[in-house]
């Protein structure tokens, strides 16, 4: 998965989000031996010090824990992975919400929305 | 601290170039040097690289005045290349290991090597762009403590730059740091940790780019603009 980033924001924030996400859907799966600092920098093009801030804020989030002599890790506890997808799927919905809201939808209409539409999928 | 200006000053005559510069530089950062055309980042480095001499002020890397002592651990970048058409790719790099004690030879040609450049290759047979990358190349394979790369990603191809750009991270070091000047600011941009930005000779701002991002809600490239507007 190609690494992005916008202008707006500090990258170590989107650093940290795409981390995430790479988490949430396995990308990065429990137990998992991260790259150093100094690879991940280089294959994401950013500052060693960028990715290393990052990598910080992770562990002190419970995401990654580092092992002093053999690297840095994936969480091994599956409750945390499981508490970040939910809270990724939370955002997504919230963001979501927001803008049926905008369109001027009510809860119940987005709902029926929302079964057409799976219904749509599971048909196709 | 790695780089202290108090005060500096360097004046072409009646043209003032640097004006009054206060600038402190830790170590193991990337710093982008900005600011539009004319704006004295030449001359900045120059004075840092003991090129130019400054006219009033003080600086000091490592705490020792510019000098002998200082160009040992500066390792410089020109804006164009010195390096003589006739040699080979052998001469130069005997050539900087002779020059410089912290020369790494295996660093070079491991370096050279990735882009498929031979020991016996001469400089005039190369285009442009992959003279540069020698160049950077031999600029980057000294252990210095402070790298001044003036304009390295001027006039190459997007992937040469992308390369330059690698080379950059691949050979950070805590210990060093790295200052680069540019006006492609959106190339370099996520590999900075700090920003200058300099405009007629002063100092108009020196922050991290996470607090320009933080404060601005925009990228360095997008408050360059609006800083250096027309």
């Amino acid at each position: 998965m190609p690494w992005s980033f916008d202008s707006s924001t500090p990258l170590y924030l989107q650093i940290m989000e795409q981390i995430k996400f790479r988490i949430a859907v396995g990308n990065y799966k429990a137990g998992d031996k991260l790259a150093s600092v100094r690879e991940l920098a280089a294959e994401a093009e950013v500052n060693p010090n960028t990715m290393q801030k990052a990598l910080s804020e992770l562990e002190r989030e419970g995401l990654l824990f580092t092992q002093r002599t053999s690297g840095r890790f994936v969480t091994e506890n599956s409750e945390t992975i499981t508490i970040l997808r939910k809270s990724l799927a939370n955002e997504q919905l919230d963001l979501f919400l927001k803008k049926m809201y905008n369109l001027g939808y009510t809860n119940e209409e987005v709902l029926v929305l929302l079964q057409d539409c799976i219904g749509q999928e599971e048909q196709a | 601290m790695l780089v202290e200006c108090k005060n500096l000053c360097k004046t072409y005559g009646e043209t003032i170039a640097l004006n009054n510069i206060n600038l402190n530089i830790e170590r193991g950062r990337i710093i982008g040097l900005l600011g539009p055309n004319g704006s004295g980042k030449t001359t900045l480095i120059k004075v840092l690289s003991g090129l130019l001499t400054k006219s009033s002020g003080e600086v000091t890397i490592s705490d020792k005045e510019i000098g002998i002592e200082t160009k040992k651990v500066v390792s410089y970048l020109p804006e164009r290349t010195y390096l003589s058409e006739w040699m080979t790719v052998k001469q130069v790099v005997d050539f900087f290991k002779d020059f410089y004690d912290d020369f790494s030879e295996e660093t070079a040609y491991g370096m050279l090597e990735r882009l498929n450049i031979k020991p016996g290759d001469r400089l005039k047979t190369m285009s442009k762009g992959t003279k540069e990358k020698v160049q950077l190349i031999l600029v980057m394979s000294r252990q210095a403590e402070l790298f001044l790369l003036d304009e390295p990603i001027a006039g190459v191809d997007p992937a040469a730059r992308d390369y330059i750009i690698k080379t950059i991270i691949g050979n950070y070091n805590e210990n060093a740091s790295v200052i680069i000047s540019t006006h492609l600011i959106s190339d370099v941009e996520k590999i900075l940790d700090e920003v200058i930005m300099i405009k007629y000779g002063c100092l108009v701002m020196h922050k991290t780019v996470d607090e320009i991002r933080d404060e601005h809600g925009k990228s360095v490239d997008a408050l360059f603009r609006e800083v250096f507007a027309c």
